[in-house]
């Protein structure tokens, strides 16, 4: 506790750079030699493994963990990138414990997984810290395909295109390439550049273009990418934010989790960051988690996440609830916010008790907040010509859209979670049916 | 507490548990930790003639083979004998015997096949106070390469020979030790017994190459580029030492003959084993070169418990599994059983179907929510799910009681044994009376 962390209002400074270097440091120190070797060995190598079909992208989990027992994870790590080309990213923000951790038997055995995140990990480094990039461009076809959004949906259909030998032109609205990876996951998941490092690697295969700054709706029409290539993927994630729609909204305090974390991501030097002493997180997913633990990290006095259903239906998964309640973020669960106070700038929350069914108990109170995030949800910015269903643009079989020659996948397509690792699954699918089109004609 | 006092052809120890003729055993400063660690006795590493003493080499001497976690298997060595003065060596064992007198301590010897050397040593190994002389016709590297160790053990008239002067020139108890590295280990333990050794102990190491460095193109341990074969020991020859054990507690030449049991010793239950199937001691290298002296706590405690659980006494004990080592024609063909996987303790890692499905007999059946169960239409009992299944008594192997039928064959179980020597696909049977 400093005493800047007892001062009023939003403020930056209230850490000392030690304090924040270590606070935002890796959540999961990297596996030593000696530490892989011990957890991999606990790996029972199962028959058609459980972890296997817990993972979108079937990567070959017990094989690539052989193979680091067999002292090789180089090639363990071609293992994984042959399903995953940002296996490396995966490794680190997969949300192991509901995906192949869960499913490990090892977990329903002694409660205690094989550590596959950390061990997919360790093998991804190993290959890309000596630099080494294990694929290759098939022979040049002559096709080209425009690839929107540079996210692990755009980046990884963007690969697997170019390693069938067509060229990709990556379109991204936003200056760097990485979609949230850059921008939006947590900074104590990916520390060191890691986003910028990874995409540069994928690069190598070449035959990709990136040109950033260049966003549909401001410049570039899907007609007219259309026109000019012989494919369209849309990896456009949720551009949108959900708002709370009350009064008190626009007061100076109350911002959205996502362009919180996106200008903490981009900071550098989070001394510089300003944070409000009282913290309030309106949400339950991951976001809200992310938020609400990277406030405490900045140093905010109190933060309080503020969910309108029970733990139990919360979004964000036991290990993040308990990464947050470790952090020393409070959880309120069936609440949803009555009315913001404050005159020139956001001092209270007024919050409300909810049954099941959403209707008010009647009772509410208020907690202080010099700041409030929104963190209810991204939404689609629609894309024009496009159907969509549930919010998101409407896809079949691998991705393919209401129009012809258009495919979509990631956060914006529907189906599937929002994770990294289901939106590297559905562009690597997404490339492989536009090859198969592409190669037959049949556009 | 079971009694767990060892008299072994007249040699005494408080416990059946000896450290075998090793490096632990090499000097003074390690007998008096062992034995203050509660071993029953030592082997004294092996002493040569008298002279200067042989040489080892300066580099790496062990090799490995490891289990899951770096849990040590196997252990390879090319160690020679002792590397020390005969004359320390003797003096050291003199003050061991006189501090501890209660232990045993028995002295191996290694001199060349002649009678002279042998009758020059014996009185000085007999002036320590030693309890008795281990004969060291095993160690399979070095020494072989001169004449001695498992060159002369593998040549049964050698050591009948060599275990004749020794009866001859001492008044110690004799026990041979044999090496592994020999078709029918039959034939020298009844040479020992012609000879008129009281005992013999076995294994000594097995040949082996415990790795190749894929670098230097060079087996392990690996001296300036090269390496030469050594002595494998350690829990992967257990079941090989066992095997030898019992054939000779049940060759009817040397039937009753001591055995004392090495190779692969590492808990308590190993040394049961042993035990069970003829050994009246047991000798431990391997497993104390990892763990170091403590381990005996272990054996001593874990013995005397099964004992007592069991309600026998160490006599009981010896030879009790021998009756039940018998050749695999006596094996009884109508006992049946079939694999039963239990859902409870099963975790679903489809070990079983892999090993079965791809390997044995299609008898495991997985369902889409990886459910596995066995099928005995299909099920021969073989038993590889079993030793693949990662939880402990997770499958059993059910017997079929007799008066069921087995689906597999169609054939109803019989209550009274048949063997191959009955069986009618046998050309050689002779019919059952
Ligand atoms: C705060 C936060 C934390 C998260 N933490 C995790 C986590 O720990 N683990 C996990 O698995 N998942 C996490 N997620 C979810 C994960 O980040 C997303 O599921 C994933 O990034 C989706 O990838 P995508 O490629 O579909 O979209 P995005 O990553 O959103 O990328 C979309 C890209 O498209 C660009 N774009 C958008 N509109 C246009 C346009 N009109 N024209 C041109 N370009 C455009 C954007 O600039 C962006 O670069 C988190 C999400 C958030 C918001
Ligand atoms: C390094 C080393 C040196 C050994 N030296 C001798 C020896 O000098 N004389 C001998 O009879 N056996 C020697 N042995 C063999 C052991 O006494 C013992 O027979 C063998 O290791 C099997 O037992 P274990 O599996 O408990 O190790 C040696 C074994 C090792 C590992
Ligand atoms: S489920 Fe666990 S033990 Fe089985 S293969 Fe996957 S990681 Fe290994
Ligand atoms: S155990 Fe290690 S330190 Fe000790 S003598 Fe051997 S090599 Fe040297
Ligand atoms: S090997 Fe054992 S634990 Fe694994 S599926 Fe078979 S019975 Fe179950």
């Amino acid at each position: 506790m400093t005493d800047a962390m007892r001062l009023d209002g939003i403020r930056a400074g209230r850490l000392g750079p030690e304090d924040l270097a270590r606070n935002f440091g890796d959540l999961h120190p990297a596996l030593d030699r000696h530490e892989a070797t011990v957890a991999a060995d606990r790996c029972y190598f199962c028959h058609d493994a459980p972890c296997i079909t817990a993972c979108p992208t079937d990567i070959d989990i017990p094989l690539f963990i052989r193979q680091i027992q067999a002292g090789q994870p180089e090639s363990a790590a071609k293992t994984i990138f042959d399903q995953n080309i940002l296996g490396g990213m995966c490794a680190r923000v997969c949300p192991t414990e509901t995906l192949c951790e869960e499913a490990c038997v090892r977990e329903k055995a002694e409660g205690k997984p094989v550590q596959i995140g950390s061990l997919q990990r360790y093998a991804t480094d190993s290959m890309m810290a000596a630099g080494e990039h294990p694929y290759s461009r098939a022979a040049p076809t002559g096709k080209h395909v425009a690839v929107v959004g540079a996210g692990p949906a755009g980046l990884a259909c963007a690969h697997r295109l170019a390693m069938q030998g067509h060229d990709v032109t990556i379109y991204d609205a936003r200056p760097k390439p990485g979609g949230l990876n850059e921008y939006g996951i947590a900074q104590y998941k990916t520390p060191g550049g890691f986003a910028q490092a990874e995409v540069d690697w994928l690069l190598k295969i070449g035959g990709i273009t990136v040109e950033t700054g260049r966003a549909i709706g401001d410049g570039l029409t899907l007609e007219g990418l259309r026109a000019d290539h012989d494919a369209v993927f849309l990896g456009i994630g949720l551009g949108g934010v959900g708002k709370l729609g009350m009064e008190g909204e626009s007061l100076a305090g109350t911002d959205n989790a996502v362009d919180f974390i996106a200008a903490l991501r981009q900071h550098a030097d989070l001394t510089q960051l300003p944070i409000g002493r009282h913290v309030v997180v309106i949400g339950g997913g991951m976001t809200a988690v992310d938020a609400a633990v990277q406030s405490k990290l900045l140093g905010a006095e109190s933060v309080t996440i503020a969910y309108r259903r029970d733990r139990e239906k919360m979004p964000a998964s036991r290990f993040e609830q308990d990464l947050a309640a470790s952090h020393g973020v409070r959880l309120l669960f069936s609440v949803v916010p009555h009315a913001l106070h404050g005159g020139d700038r956001l001092r209270e929350v007024e919050l409300a008790y909810v049954g099941p069914d959403m209707s008010p108990t009647g009772e509410t109170f208020r907690l202080p907040a010099d700041q409030l995030f929104r963190a209810i949800g991204q939404k689609l910015v629609a894309v024009e010509g496009l159907e969509v269903e549930h919010g998101k643009i409407s896809v079949t079989g691998s991705g393919r859209t209401s129009l012809s020659g258009v495919w979509a996948g990631g956060d914006c397509a529907a189906g599937g979670e929002d994770l990294t690792v289901t939106a590297v699954a559905e562009g690597r699918d997404a490339a492989m049916d536009i090859h198969a089109s592409l190669t037959q004609g049949q556009i | 507490m079971a009694d767990l006092t060892t008299n072994f052809v007249g040699i005494k120890s408080p416990n059946p548990f000896w450290l075998a003729s090793a490096p632990p055993t090499d000097k003074e400063y390690n007998v008096r930790r062992a034995f203050d660690a509660g071993w029953g006795g030592v082997v004294w590493k092996t002493l040569g003639a008298e002279g200067p003493p042989v040489v080892n080499v300066n580099g790496p001497r062990y090799g490995a083979i490891y289990g899951a976690d770096r849990r040590l298997l196997g252990l390879n060595n090319i160690e020679l004998i002792t590397d020390r003065p005969l004359e320390v060596n003797l003096r050291e064992m003199k003050v061991v015997k006189r501090d501890y007198p209660d232990r045993a301590l028995i002295a191996s010897i290694m001199v060349p096949c002649e009678e002279e050397a042998w009758r020059a040593i014996l009185p000085r190994v007999e002036d320590t106070g030693a309890d008795g002389i281990e004969l060291n016709f095993g160690c399979p590297h070095g020494m072989s390469e001169r004449g001695m160790g498992s060159a002369v053990g593998q040549v049964p008239e050698y050591i009948e020979m060599v275990a004749r002067w020794c009866k001859q020139y001492t008044r110690m108890p004799v026990i041979v030790k044999l090496t592994p590295n020999i078709t029918d280990i039959r034939k020298p333990a009844q040479a020992a017994r012609r000879g008129g050794a009281d005992a013999v102990s076995l294994i000594n190491t097995i040949n082996s190459i415990t790795n190749v460095d894929l670098d230097l193109f060079a087996p392990e341990p690996t001296i300036d580029g090269k390496g030469s074969h050594g002595g494998y020991c350690g829990p992967a020859v257990k079941p090989i030492a066992l095997s030898m054990v019992s054939e000779i507690a049940r060759d009817p030449e040397t039937r009753g003959l001591p055995i004392s049991g090495i190779g692969g010793v590492t808990t308590w239950r190993d040394a049961a084993e042993f035990m069970a199937l003829g050994a009246g001691s047991v000798q431990v290298c391997t497993a104390a070169m990892t763990y170091g002296f403590g381990i005996i706590k272990e054996m001593t405690a874990g013995l005397s418990r099964y004992l007592d659980e069991k309600g026998m006494t160490m006599d009981d004990l010896v030879g009790r599994a021998v009756p039940n080592v018998t050749d695999w024609k006596h094996l009884n063909l109508n006992y049946v059983t079939k694999a039963r996987i239990d859902q409870d303790l099963c975790i679903s890692c489809g070990r079983c179907f892999a090993a079965c499905e791809d390997t044995s007999h299609q008898a495991i059946g997985m369902s889409e929510d990886r459910t596995f169960t066995v099928i005995d239409e299909e099920c021969v009992a073989c038993n590889l799910c079993v030793d693949v299944c990662p939880v402990e008594g997770c499958i059993d192997m059910v017997e079929l009681e007799p008066g069921t039928t087995d689906p597999r064959t169609g054939k109803v179980v019989e209550a009274k044994p048949a063997d191959w020597t009955t069986h009618p696909n046998n050309p050689a049977a002779v019919a059952a009376e």
